[in-house]
């Protein structure tokens, strides 16, 4: 009897902390669109930050935070894609692959703030790039890598062998299979990864203050890679550390309420055709 | 198949010298794949030696044993021990894991074992929105709520503290737990589960003793995960913990993590300098930690199901 009572307790017990963390995750996105959806004007978006008064907007830091992602993701794709396919396709249980596999799970580890600190080291300093933002994004690559990686190869193994198989048999190089075969059957994976990616990408702040800085370009929407590449999470913590402006928490709440905005396209928006495709072929 | 069939054709049409040609091409390929793999063999390794060789500059000036075992961290006064740092560093995190493993266990359970289809299908999107949240929003979200809210209910001065970096970090390393745990306790056979409900076991105790057991060397896998992923953790730590370079004394007073302290101070020191090291050297020791969390995943989280 006891032992019944308990696993009705513990039911229980599991029920709740399931609605729990719905619940909080609610609150939480709830909480920063609450206070920060008042504050999202076109003015606020698009305008210019200021450093002392009251009234500035994020214009430069969103049009920085798409930029570097832009810029990021356009290096770390083909790499990753190779090296994915390699594993996937390529590899043999060797101590080649056997390192190649653990370089991946341990970049994939490295804490942010040590990846920041390799990029102000080799980029900022000792390729002379200053806090700008190529040397943000390239510190990027770093984060966006294993992950990518990671997701290529895991798409690319879901082929079906028979396919590839069958493209061989008909004489085709390994090259035209996995460019005209393998890949479009793993793109739709590979694609989900890419954008979970990039949301990641896009809220990273540890990276970034040492490499890409905290100072943003006089002109808007200044493209030259070598300008000071403040972004969007990086200005909230920058506020919220030493900012001077009276109006810092508004502006925090904006940026709060901005950047979950852009996570929830990224997680969703973005994924909605990607899944309905998914499930017509199923079909 | 029907693109392979497309190939075919094409292929039937260039036939001829274009062959040779092709199979030029695809040992490119092969080469530039290898190449890329590779890539992150060397990334790592660089990481390694420029983190490692900047940071133990630091022992040219500093001897190991002041910035191991020393808690006085006054850089201005020549003094670099990073005691409280690492103390700091270790106790945030196993107090973070202590808090989110369990509730990340938990959920996991509810969402492999019990949950019904449809509540599946919003807890898996929701566990990813989780980790798709920004750290700096979470550290915002603790200043906002938390902070205030520990200043009032423990009447401390500042309401900054381990605690409070804590329940911030364990609300975000559940996540982690949660996905791969349950795919941990989705892996075990469901025999192992029939076998012993069939033996009179309740539901509970079959997973008390049956499954998660089973599932140990993912669970475990998840929570070295968790801890890589709250001892590296920054934004959040750095905007809750207080950023005081001293010993932890209680919950509720203010500290440093290795992690806060390289935020804090990295903008102001030189680079090259003692001071500049010291901090490179710190973000060494946190990249030793996390690559001998890897290790630890690899001797013993290999599942046994």
């Amino acid at each position: 009897m006891n032992a019944k009572v308990q696993n009705q307790v513990a039911r229980a017990g599991l029920w709740c902390t399931g609605f729990f963390i719905l619940a909080l995750l609610a609150a939480f996105l709830g909480y920063i669109l609450y206070k920060g959806l008042p504050v999202l004007s076109p003015h606020f978006i698009l305008g210019k930050s200021s450093d002392m008064m009251a009234g500035g907007g994020v214009g430069s830091q969103l049009f920085n935070s798409f930029y570097m992602l832009f810029l990021s993701m356009a290096i770390s794709i083909p790499i990753a894609l190779g090296a994915g396919i390699y594993l996937a396709e390529y590899a043999r249980e060797n101590k080649l692959t056997k390192c190649i596999r653990l370089s991946v799970e341990s970049l994939a580890t490295v804490p942010s703030i040590v990846l920041g600190l390799f990029g102000m080291i080799v980029f900022v300093n000792m390729m002379n790039m200053g806090f700008s933002i190529l040397g943000g994004s390239l510190t990027l690559v770093l984060l966006n890598l294993p992950m990518l990686v990671r997701v290529t190869e895991e798409s690319i193994r879901t082929v079906p062998r028979s396919y590839e198989e069958a493209s061989l048999a008909l004489g085709a190089t390994k090259l035209q299979t996995i460019f005209k075969v393998v890949l479009p059957s793993a793109m739709p994976g590979i694609i989900t990864g890419i954008t979970l990616t990039a949301g990641r990408a896009l809220g990273e702040t540890a990276i970034l203050i040492f490499t890409a800085g905290t100072t943003v370009s006089r002109h808007m929407f200044d493209t030259d890679v070598m300008a000071g590449g403040e972004t969007l999470a990086v200005h909230l913590w920058y506020l919220m550390s030493t900012g001077l402006v009276p109006d810092r928490e508004a502006i925090a709440n904006g940026i709060g309420a901005l950047l979950i905005l852009t996570i929830l396209v990224f997680n969703f928006v973005l994924l909605l055709p990607i899944k309905l495709l998914g499930r017509k072929t199923k079909a | 198949m029907e693109r392979a069939a497309t190939i075919g054709r094409l292929d039937g049409k260039q036939s001829g010298g274009g062959h040779e040609r092709r199979l030029f091409y695809d040992k490119c390929g092969r080469y530039l794949f290898i190449a890329a793999a590779f890539l992150m063999t060397i990334i790592i390794f660089s990481i390694i030696f420029f983190v490692g060789r900047q940071g133990l500059m630091t022992f040219a000036a500093v001897s190991p044993l002041e910035f191991f075992f020393s808690a006085s961290w006054d850089p201005s006064l020549g003094k670099f021990g990073a005691l409280s740092f690492i103390v700091g560093s270790l106790v945030t995190t196993l107090l973070s894991v202590a808090i989110g493993a369990p509730l990340g266990l938990l959920g996991a359970i509810f969402l492999a074992k019990v949950a019904p289809a449809w509540l599946k299908n919003i807890m898996r999107p929701a566990t990813d929105l989780y980790v798709a949240i920004p750290s700096v929003v979470y550290g915002y979200i603790g200043l906002m709520l938390l902070v205030p809210y520990m200043r009032d209910a423990f009447g401390t001065t500042t309401g900054f503290g381990v605690l409070a970096a804590s329940l911030v970090l364990a609300i975000m390393i559940m996540p982690t737990i949660l996905s791969i745990s349950t795919d941990a306790l989705n892996a075990v056979p469901k025999p192992l589960e029939e076998a012993s409900l069939a033996l009179g076991a309740t539901w509970w105790q079959t997973m008390v003793h049956v499954i998660v057991p089973a599932a140990a060397p993912g669970i475990l896998t998840a929570v070295v995960l968790a801890m890589a992923r709250a001892v590296g953790e920054t934004m959040a730590v750095q905007m809750l913990i207080g950023n005081t370079p001293q010993l932890i004394t209680s919950l509720f007073s203010p500290t440093a993590t290795l992690t806060s302290d390289i935020v804090v101070e990295m903008g102001n020191t030189p680079f090259g300098s003692v001071w500049g090291n010291a901090l490179f050297l710190m973000a060494f020791v946190l990249l030793i930690l996390s690559l001998a969390m890897i290790l630890v995943i690899r001797r013993f989280g290999t599942r046994r199901v």
